[in-house]
C-alpha cells in the first residue's frame, strides 16, 4: 500500500466473480483524505459491488483493499466507528421516530455528533416527532443520511443518496455534502446524476463492465485529449446553424476564422463548447465493449 | 464486554417501546392466545379435566407464538427491509443486536405465562403451578427450541409477503396436533405418532406436570430430551443459514 497517510481509500486489482460472472474485472483507485470522490456508471456496471466491498458488506474475488488502512473484510468495529454508510435502499422500523432513531444509532458510535444538529443538518427539522412509516420517500433518505452523519465519521459511503428528491431537497443535500467536506470528511458518492458529480466531486471515475474507463477531476475529463470533443458552432450566410466537432479547437477555428475573413465574412454566433462530464459519459458509456 | 451488554440493553429497550406501538404485533403476540384462553374457558367452565388441558395446552401454544411465530416474522421483515444490513454497517456487535430481538421475544413469552398463571389460579381452578422450578425448566428450554426453530425458519421465507403463509403452514397443523385445545391422549394413532416426533407437545406435556399434574421433573426427562433435541437442530439451522441480508432473487 503507497499512499495509506493521504489515502482514505486504496483500491488494487479488485476483482469479484459470482460464479461464472465477473461483476468487477480489476479496478484500481485512490480516494485521498477529505476528497469527494465520485464513481459513475450505468445500472450494473460494477459500482454497488464494488462500494459494498469497501464498506465490508462482500469478499472481493482477488485484489487489495484498504480502508482507513484496515482490509474491510476484516469486519473491524474500529473500522465501521469511523465510517458511515447510506445504502442504496435499505428500510427501518416502521414505528420508530425521528429523532429516536438518530439518537439510537448515535448510541451505537464512540464520539456521536449532537442529534438535534444532524436533524437540522440533514432538514428534518419539524420532523422529530414523526414516525418513520410517515415520513415520504426523500424524508426517508434524509433520514438514512442523518444514520450515517450521527456517528460523526471520518468517512461516509453515499450510494445513489438523492434519488427521489425534488430539485430544492437535492439542492440541500447538496449543502450538507458540501459542508461535510468542509469538516474535512472523506465522501465516496455513487450517483448516476453526471450533474451531481459535477456539482460535489473533486475526482470521479466512469465504470462500465467492471472496468475504470477514465478517472480525473470532472472539469479535466472534458480537457485536452479526452475522449469527448470540443463542439464549434457559428451561423451560416443563410441564418443556418453549422456544428462541428474536434479534438483540436485551435487549429479548426484558425481554418474556420481564417477563410471567413478571406471571404470577408463574419462567423455569426461563434460559440466553443468544451465537453461537459455529460459528454464524456456518455461518449464513454455508449459504446459497445471493444473485441467483445 | 459490558459495551457489547450495555448496547444490547439499549436496543432491547428499543425494541420493547416499538412493540407496544405496533398494535398489530401487539395483538398477534399477545392478546390472542389470551382470547383463545378466555373463549376456552368459558366453553369448558365447569369442566375441570378439559380446563386442566386447556390451561398447560394454551401456555405451550403461547411460547410457541411469543418464539417461533414471531421471530419468522420479525427476521424475515428486518433482513428483506434491510435493517439488518444497516446494522451491520454501524459498530454494534451483531449479537447485541440479535440479543435485544431475542430478549423482546422473551419478555412476550414471560409475560403471557405469567399471565396464564395468574388466570389458572383466579378463575379456571388449575391452582398455582405444583413445581415452578420445573415451570421455569420447561418454559426456558421451550423458549430456546422455538426462538431458534424460529430463526431458522425464517430462512426458508422467501419474501415477508408469504410469511404469514409459511408460518401459518407450521404453526396451526402443530399446535392442533400437539392437544393445545384437547387432550392429547385421544387423537387417532397416527396424528400421535407425528405430534410425539415435534416439540411442542412434549413442552405441554412438562408444562401440564409443572403446573396441574404435580409430576416430577424425572417423569417428563424424555419430553426435556425430544425438546433439546429439536433445540440442537434449531441453534445448528440458526447459525449455519444466518444471513444479514435478502437473498438476491
Amino acid at each position: 500500500m503507497r499512499c495509506v497517510p493521504e489515502c482514505a481509500i486504496e483500491v488494487h486489482g479488485l476483482r469479484k466473480s459470482y460464479g461464472e460472472f465477473e461483476a468487477v474485472r480489476g479496478i484500481d483507485f485512490e480516494v485521498r483524505r477529505g476528497e469527494v470522490f465520485g464513481l459513475l456508471g450505468p445500472n450494473g456496471a460494477g459500482k454497488t459491488t464494488t462500494v459494498e466491498i469497501l464498506e465490508g458488506y462482500r469478499a472481493r474475488s482477488e485484489g487489495t483493499v484498504s480502508v482507513l488502512g484496515f482490509d474491510p473484510g476484516g469486519r473491524s468495529r474500529a473500522l465501521r466507528a469511523r465510517v458511515g454508510i447510506v445504502l442504496q435502499s435499505t428500510g427501518l422500523y416502521r414505528h420508530i421516530r425521528v429523532r429516536e432513531a438518530v439518537a439510537h444509532f448515535g448510541a451505537m458510535y464512540p464520539h456521536p455528533r449532537d442529534v438535534d444538529e444532524v436533524v437540522e443538518l440533514t432538514g428534518l427539522a419539524g420532523k422529530e416527532d414523526a414516525l418513520a412509516r410517515t415520513l415520504s420517500g426523500g424524508q426517508l433518505r434524509r433520514l438514512d443520511l442523518a444514520l450515517a452523519l450521527v456517528g460523526d465519521p471520518e468517512l461516509i459511503f453515499l450510494d445513489e443518496p438523492t434519488t427521489g428528491f425534488d430539485p430544492a431537497a437535492r439542492r440541500n443535500a447538496w449543502d450538507t455534502i458540501r459542508s461535510l467536506k468542509q469538516l474535512g470528511k472523506t465522501v465516496l458518492l455513487t450517483t448516476h446524476y453526471l450533474d451531481e458529480a459535477q456539482a460535489l466531486a473533486d475526482r470521479v471515475a466512469i465504470i462500465k463492465d467492471g472496468r475504470i474507463l477514465i478517472e480525473g477531476a470532472p472539469q479535466e475529463l472534458g480537457a485536452d485529449g479526452g475522449p469527448a470533443r470540443y463542439r464549434v458552432a457559428y451561423r451560416n450566410g443563410d441564418g443556418s446553424v453549422n456544428e462541428r466537432q474536434t479534438d483540436d479547437p485551435t487549429t479548426l477555428l484558425h481554418e474556420l476564422t481564417g477563410a471567413a475573413l478571406a471571404r470577408g465574412e463574419r462567423l455569426e454566433g461563434l460559440s466553443v463548447t468544451r465537453p461537459t462530464l455529460e459528454d464524456v459519459y456518455l461518449e464513454l458509456t455508449s459504446k459497445e465493449p471493444a473485441g467483445g | 464486554m459490558a459495551d457489547t451488554a450495555a448496547m444490547a440493553w439499549r436496543q432491547y429497550r428499543l425494541e420493547r417501546k416499538l412493540f407496544w406501538r405496533n398494535p398489530s404485533a401487539a395483538f398477534f403476540n399477545f392478546l390472542l392466545p389470551l382470547l383463545f384462553l378466555a373463549f376456552f374457558g368459558a366453553i369448558l367452565h365447569g369442566n375441570q379435566h378439559d380446563l386442566n388441558v386447556i390451561v398447560p395446552g394454551i401456555a405451550g401454544m403461547s411460547v410457541m407464538s411469543t418464539t417461533f411465530t414471531a421471530l419468522a416474522f420479525n427476521m424475515t421483515f428486518l433482513r428483506e427491509q434491510g435493517v439488518l444490513k444497516r446494522i451491520r454497517g454501524t459498530p454494534m456487535p451483531g449479537i447485541s443486536y440479535l440479543a435485544g430481538i431475542a430478549g423482546n421475544a422473551i419478555t412476550n413469552t414471560a409475560l403471557q405465562i405469567a399471565i396464564i398463571t395468574v388466570a389458572g389460579r383466579l378463575f379456571f381452578g388449575t391452582g398455582w403451578p405444583r413445581d415452578w422450578g420445573e415451570l421455569l425448566l420447561f418454559v426456558a428450554a421451550g423458549v430456546v427450541c422455538f426462538a431458534s426453530l424460529g430463526v431458522a425458519f425464517s430462512h426458508a421465507i422467501p419474501n415477508f409477503d408469504s410469511a404469514p403463509a409459511y408460518v401459518n403452514a407450521v404453526f396451526l397443523p402443530v399446535i392442533f396436533i400437539s392437544g393445545v385445545f384437547y387432550d392429547a391422549a385421544r387423537a387417532p394413532g397416527f396424528i400421535k405418532g407425528i405430534a410425539q416426533a415435534l416439540p411442542l407437545k412434549h413442552l405441554i406435556d412438562g408444562l401440564s406436570g409443572a403446573m396441574v399434574k404435580g409430576t416430577s421433573i424425572a417423569t417428563n426427562v424424555s419430553a426435556l430430551g425430544v425438546i433439546a433435541a429439536w433445540a440442537v437442530l434449531g441453534v445448528a439451522l440458526a447459525v449455519r443459514g444466518f444471513s444479514w441480508e435478502q437473498r438476491r432473487s
